[in-house]
């Protein structure tokens, strides 16, 4: 019993020091450039931003040559095992204890609005490439968020708009039941509406749900012109596949708002061949991205997602800054990487706009269908490329932090 | 209640078909369960592993073998079941004598194990694996398509359920081993070998879950998680069903298959709750479960 007492006892008194040691947070300018990249690296986005996210970020110090301000680039990375307090811990550890000067990667939206409540208070840049969310440049917004890759904003314009014009009206949603899922339903109908479509319902599935039959019943039952899946992973895949089984792909349409390379990868190209969605990035445009993914490719085992791409890309962007302000200070570098234009394989027409979000051309791509497939890493084809101020909404005035 | 007249039925005759669906999955993978947590009192909470590598062995031996579903069905138990037998002989018998909580801990870290060497080796993202050609393509009901492959599931998952509950509940073999569980020293006084019988058993439990990996294969993503994600809303039916009885947790199965298919249709937020909120009520009400025997 004493024991325990004692124990009880010291866990209260070094959480208390733990508390007073969060204050007075400060990022540090001391001319070491140190990256954190955090990421999921054993959870449902391992494939979209685990050890990949990794690996792409060092890519990036490798090729920018290893060295800014005189100084070798460090770099850490962890396990964000997709929990917010998990993250936002690892990040005061970084950002305090460690000098981190930028975190990076960055999957699911709980994670990064964490990580960045973190980094606002400690001045730090946060990275954000594997979100979704567009909170982080409107509602959350604030002077050190960096959000590259893409938004359900983008998702949103990019899919569903095109269908709306072309006449399908009538939309049913299956939404994965979190903030994620909410967001880009919300901004998926808010489309619809504007381009004279209706939502005649939609299901809210827990994350991780298996089986998906009774949803893909109920949305066979209302009548819908599209089945919008608002999840992702594993819940994307899994709703498809009930979806060709119970007959709804020969009824209806089904437009995945969110899916990545891997989970493409692992849908029946007999189902998902000739549904269309909206990406960031595909490694097979033109010979700039199959150079890099190739490299990625050889690396990593696997070809780059988006997420991958994009934190090689924003990394290199950080960095350039970083040697053109000659500092490490977070709102000078920030100031800097505004003011230069995004240019790489994977930024194309590309600005960094004073709210954080970076504007590019997104990729509207068909998945191709069985006998298209010259391999397995031949997935997409490319309808359009959708420019960047066609995709992404304006900026809001209470987010410019020019 | 007015609004149960605004339903339309053909609607929820669906829903209730795939509750029944579901519910012959859970009936399935509950059994094993009940058998191992039930009659041998060790609680597996490798079991959904399990069920993932029961897929996952059926995945690999299509794609490295060219091994086909049939056959699959088959082999994969028997494989399952001789990795649940090792499992049993050589790391969790030394522990028996224990408290339960070790072989919880232990088959919980097996688990985790597991799924981390899978999802290293295949990622995250899950893979696919096809519908036999003879389940291909479905019937239509005046209310809803009935695929062939879940029409498949329910036959077979009431078929083997049935077969194991005469087998333990009916045969000589399944007295001993209800015995041997009783009451160990006694029946080795009678010259039965209970070290056996618990191996034994404690692989077949396995091998069900092995089974339903399989069964479950071509119409999930296999993926290193998915026994993870059904384990404990397995783990609540058996509770439910009541430790130790067999019929229990494949009534019981059947029944949160057709609750849960109910919720999703009403209020799907809840749809991944219910069977927990079902689980509170019944220990509140009957604290050995619904068909248990009172201690």
């Amino acid at each position: 019993m004493k024991k325990t007492n004692t124990s009880v006892l010291s866990t209260v008194v070094s959480g208390a020091i733990a508390a007073t040691m969060i204050c007075s947070a400060q990022a540090a300018t001391d001319g070491q450039v140190k990256l954190g990249i955090l990421a999921d690296m054993g959870g449902t986005y391992a494939d979209i931003c685990g050890s990949g996210c990794v690996i792409a970020a060092e890519m990036a110090i490798e090729d920018f040559g290893g060295s800014v301000l005189g100084k070798p680039i460090e770099m850490v990375s962890a396990d964000s095992q997709l929990k917010p307090d998990v993250a936002s811990a690892i990040a005061r550890k970084w950002v305090e204890d460690e000098g981190v000067d930028t975190i990076g990667g960055l999957v699911s939206s709980a994670v990064s609005g964490a990580v960045s409540k973190v980094n606002a208070d400690s001045k730090n840049i946060t990275l954000i490439s594997g979100s979704a969310s567009n909170s982080f440049t409107t509602k959350a917004c604030n002077p050190y968020n960096v959000h590259w890759t893409y938004n359900v904003v983008a998702l949103a314009n990019g899919t569903v708009k095109p269908m709306v014009q072309a006449g399908k009206k009538k939309w049913f949603f299956i939404t994965a039941d979190y903030s994620f899922g909410h967001a880009l339903e919300g901004m998926a109908s808010k489309v619809i509406n504007e381009n004279g479509g209706e939502v005649l319902g939609n299901v809210r599935a827990p994350l991780g749900t298996t089986d998906f039959s009774s949803y893909i019943l109920q949305a066979q039952a209302s009548g819908a012109d599209v089945v919008a899946l608002a999840n992702a992973g594993n819940d994307t895949v899994n709703a498809l596949k009930a979806a060709a089984e119970f007959g709804l792909t020969e009824q209806m349409d089904v437009a995945g708002l969110l899916v990545f390379t891997p989970n493409a990868q692992a849908m029946d190209p007999a189902t998902a061949g000739g549904m269309r969605l909206t990406s960031g990035f595909y490694w097979d445009m033109d010979d700039e991205t199959r150079k890099w993914s190739k490299r990625f490719e050889q690396r990593h085992g696997a070809i780059p997602s988006m997420i991958h791409a994009g934190v090689y890309s924003v990394t290199t962007h950080y960095l350039n800054a970083v040697k053109t302000a000659g500092t490490d200070d977070s709102d000078i570098v920030m100031k800097t990487m505004k003011e230069t234009k995004p240019s790489d394989f994977f930024a194309r027409n590309a600005t960094l706009r004073p709210d954080g979000r970076m504007i590019h051309d997104m990729l509207y791509v068909e998945i191709k269908k069985k006998e298209e497939r010259k391999d397995k890493n031949d997935i997409y084809k490319i309808i359009k490329v959708i420019p960047g101020n066609e995709a992404y909404s304006p900026m809001l005035p209470q987010c410019n932090f020019s | 209640m007015a609004t149960l007249f605004d339903i339309n039925l053909f609607a929820l005759f669906g829903q209730l078909l795939v509750g029944l669906i579901n519910g012959s999955f859970y009936a399935l993978l509950s059994l094993g369960l009940a058998i191992i947590f039930g009659l041998l009192k060790i609680i597996n909470f490798a079991q959904g592993a399990m069920y993932m590598l029961g897929a996952f062995i059926a995945l690999l031996a299509l794609k490295y073998m060219g091994i086909n579903y049939w056959f699959a069905l088959i082999l994969v138990p028997l494989t399952v079941g001789l990795i649940g037998i090792l499992m049993e002989r050589f790391l969790i018998r030394p522990i028996a004598n224990e408290d339960h909580l070790y072989s919880l801990l232990l088959t919980f870290g097996l688990a985790l194990i597991i799924q981390g060497v899978f999802t290293h080796a295949f990622g995250s993202s899950g893979l696919s694996y096809a519908v036999p050609d003879a389940l291909k393509g479905g019937t239509k009901l005046p209310f809803m398509y009935l695929p062939n492959y879940r029409a498949w599931i329910i036959i077979v998952s009431v078929l083997v359920c049935a077969g194991t509950w005469w087998m333990i509940e009916k045969t000589k073999l399944g007295a001993y081993l209800r015995a041997g569980t009783e009451n160990p020293q006694l029946m080795q006084a009678f010259g039965i070998n209970v070290p056996l019988i618990v191996t034994l058993t404690f692989g077949f439990g396995v091998a069900l879950a092995g089974f339903a990996g399989v069964m479950a294969a071509p119409i999930y993503s296999v993926s290193p998680d998915m026994g993870s994600n059904i384990l404990i809303t397995v783990f609540a039916i058996v509770v439910i069903g009541g430790m130790g009885s067999i019929g229990g947790a494949i009534i019981t199965g059947l029944g949160m298959g057709v609750v849960e298919g109910l919720t999703k249709y009403f209020y799907p937020e809840a749809s991944n709750t219910v069977i927990f909120l079902v689980m509170v009520i019944v220990l509140l009400l009957k604290p050995a479960g619904l068909f248990g025997k009172e201690a």
